[in-house]
């Protein structure tokens, strides 16, 4: 159906981008603080409005809005067109719902801040160009979306840029994404050669999922290539191993960035896309393989550096790259509703336990390090219970989110045969129960290790940011409910929901027996429980059973804290043979040979013109002289001439 | 005939060039480019007077005017010189001195 409603989904938030940037020049903090947040809940509203139409229509309808044909050269055609079906809608409500939500409470975390206009208009850019990805009719439109929020995460995570730390950590992520962006282009360049050889050439998503079986049936190498180079694309968006680095540091931001951009939303891009184009990524079993190891590696991994942390936010930092993970697992098993459905969870409770994060450190004027907090559960008590209920919801506790979402993911991946990999997420699941509980005690329970000073000013947060957190709460408790196992009351709402708009592996394994997923149900949740318990045990009952703990695994927790010197390990193989190239570049062939060439020819005229330049006397009878000699020898030749 | 015209011409002329290459006072330079100028013009005249013909006659008025010209020009520039560096010695004028 077409409408032009959807286009100011996008144009709101851009438009509140323009008025911060008006208000940041002009220096009127004040239109900022309104506008910011009033254009996202505006372009709410607007995405409410839409998801109502599209629940109109049948299952597999879809709002269209075609605004302009961007590009338009020989086969190629692309138009700007936004498009609404019902992965699109999920991911909408989550973008502006939760979006909102995190601007609402920037207006308390960012009380003191004199920049907040800046801050709030790259807020609003980040949300315009996120719609902009998940809006997206072609893959180059989403691409505009998709280095959109990169340039956005760039912004703000070097917000504080007078520090030179921020602005390398925004460096850092910026060149870890442009990594993984080349392969996007790569990608989405063959993708487009290749339907030009088979059928039409198109980079519309439609067309591409369309065209999908078709390619694989002539050039069955091309989705396995495509697929994996949109993987490498996407393990830089969505901070998966190899390209995860850039997450941890990206931490250097104001934290309603981290809960909005690298937690709830821009880190789900790949999955997101991977999503989209899952008629293409089914034709490519061996690439969804790959797909499903990276994933289940990633989380494992990750989730091992998040339990010996000591900044809270890098505990949280770790767990996103941990959980995407998990999404990015979903999505290679063929479980593409699950992903999504995990993608959605873990937008409520990730962003609720940075927002719970940048609530403990607005109260302790930036203090981060759990080691000097503790015991805060009393000072901070709406804190602390939403922190509770996001701990319980991570990491899988019976009836909350990730319980439903993150056991949908496991139970898909031991069923299509990914045992390993579901071995993986499984041990991944209790690490996850561990760090998260480990941080609320560390945090919130215990003796407080404060500073004394800091400690006489712990109070609880203003409304503006309590209220956001509650909400998320509540999201966090109730939102799983939308995919109950074993159909019960309205089963797996979430998987119907989503399923005109995702595709199905193909070789479908048939239906497991509901004695096998009770087992592998029960197996998850103890395996999280058991992690809950430890971190109780270590952190909660007996603290003094640390120092032993400590003794006995030194060497792993030596590699943990030194996050298995991976950051190391890229500076060895990459930036400095990289540094030394360029060093040599400079040193050695601009600085000597380059240089040595412009300067050599400039050398050689002045010697050369030192030389003749002494002919010129400036006597005149010398020139005269000169004058006379060549009249003389003129003549002489003359006359040598005529006498033959 | 023409042969004593002509070897009072070269002689002139050989007076001129050496005066020219030789003196360092610019007005003697200009009076021995005007030497020069008029042993090219008995040259004419005598080989004119020779051949019968009319056209080395005219030349010579040509070169007569043409030399007025240079002089007036030539001792312009001498005045203006000398108004500037008190000099009127070729050897002290020599801006273009590489």
């Amino acid at each position: 159906m077409e409408t032009e409603l959807l286009r100011w989904i996008v144009l709101l938030p851009l438009l509140g981008f323009f008025a911060g940037v008006f208000a940041a020049r002009t220096n009127r903090p004040e239109l900022a603080r309104f506008t910011g947040p009033a254009v996202v809940l505006a372009a709410f509203v607007v995405v409410l409005i839409s998801v109502g139409r599209l629940w109109s229509l049948p299952a597999d309808g879809a709002l269209v809005d075609k605004m302009f044909t961007w590009i338009e050269a020989g086969p190629l055609s692309i138009d700007f067109t936004f498009r609404i079906d019902r992965l699109t809608s999920v991911m909408l409500l989550i973008i502006t719902g939760v979006g909102s939500l995190i601007h609402l409470y920037s207006l308390g975390y960012m009380d003191h801040e004199p920049d907040v206009a800046r801050f709030f208009a790259y807020l609003n850019l980040f949300v315009s160009s996120m719609l902009i990805l998940v809006l997206a009719d072609s893959l180059p439109v989403l691409f505009i979306g998709w280095e959109g929020v990169g340039l956005c995460s760039y912004l703000l995570i070097g917000f504080w840029y007078k520090d030179m730390n921020n602005a390398d950590a925004g460096q850092k992520a910026m060149i870890a994404n442009r990594v993984g962006d080349a392969a996007f282009l790569i990608g989405m360049f063959l993708l487009f050669w290749s339907l030009a050889q088979v059928g039409t050439a198109s980079l519309n998503l439609q067309s591409i999922n369309e065209q999908a079986p078709l390619l694989a049936e002539k050039l069955p190498w091309v989705p396995t290539v495509v697929c994996l180079l949109l993987l490498i694309g996407a393990t830089g968006k969505s901070a998966q191993i190899p390209l995860y680095v850039w997450l941890p540091d990206a931490m250097a931001g104001p934290t309603p960035v981290s809960a909005l951009i690298h937690a709830a939303t821009m880190v789900t891009a790949g999955v997101y896309m991977i999503a989209r184009l899952s008629f293409l990524y089914v034709e490519a079993p061996g690439a969804m393989d790959v797909v499903a190891t990276i994933g289940a590696l990633t989380c494992l991994f990750a989730a091992t550096m998040a339990i010996v942390q000591d900044d809270l936010k890098k505990v949280l930092a770790y767990s996103t790259v941990s959980q995407i993970g998990y999404m990015i697992l979903g999505v290679g098993v063929g479980a593409f509703a699950a992903g999504i459905f995990h993608l959605m969870m873990h937008a409520f409770f990730k962003a609720l336990l940075f927002l719970c994060a940048g609530a403990v450190m607005h109260a302790l004027h930036g203090e981060i390090r759990m080691s000097h907090m503790g015991g805060l559960g009393s000072k901070m008590p709406i804190t602390a219970k939403t922190f509770l209920i996001a701990a319980m919801a991570i990491a899988g506790v019976p009836g909350f989110a990730a319980f439903f979402s993150k056991d949908m993911i496991l139970e898909a991946a031991f069923v299509s045969g990914h045992t390993l990999q579901w071995a993986l997420g499984l041990i991944g699941a209790g690490f996850t129960g561990f760090y998260v509980f480990r941080g609320y005690f560390r945090t919130f329970t215990g003796e407080s290790r404060l500073d004394p000073e800091v400690a006489a000013h712990v109070h609880e947060m203003p409304r503006v940011m309590t209220v956001p957190l509650m909400i998320l709460a509540v999201l966090s408790i109730v939102g799983g409910w939308i995919g109950l196992p074993f159909g019960l009351l309205w089963g797996d709402a979430i998987g119907h929901y989503l399923s005109p708009s995702l595709a199905t592996p193909h070789g479908h394994h048939g239906h497991p027996t509901t004695g096998t997923l009770l087992f592998l149900m029960t197996l998850a949740t103890a395996v999280a429980l058991f992690g809950i318990w430890w971190a109780w045990t270590l952190y909660a009952k007996s603290p003094q059973l640390l120092e032993t703990v400590y003794a006995r695994t030194r060497g792993v927790y030596t590699v943990l804290w030194n996050r298995y010197w991976v950051d190391e390990l890229y500076d060895t193989l990459i930036v400095d043979p990289y540094k030394r190239t360029s060093r040599f570049f400079w040193k050695g062939v601009d600085a000597v040979f380059i240089d040595g060439l412009v300067n050599g020819v400039g050398a050689v005229v002045t010697w050369n013109a030192g030389v003749w330049r002494r002919l010129q006397s400036g006597n005149v009878s010398h020139y005269a002289l000169g004058m006379l000699a060549g009249a003389v020898l003129l003549a002489g030749a003359t006359w040598l001439v005529l006498q033959n | 005939m023409t042969e004593h015209y002509l070897v009072l011409a070269a002689i002139l002329f050989a007076i001129g060039g050496l005066g020219v290459l030789i003196r360092r006072n610019v007005i003697v330079i200009l009076m021995s480019v005007e030497l020069m100028l008029n042993a090219v013009n008995v040259t004419f005249v005598a080989l004119a007077r020779q051949h019968g013909s009319m056209d080395g006659q005219v030349i010579v008025f040509f070169v007569l005017t043409v030399a007025a010209a240079e002089v007036a020009v030539g001792l312009a520039i001498i005045l203006m010189n000398f108004a500037q560096r008190k000099t009127i010695n070729a050897d002290e004028i020599r801006l273009l001195r590489g």
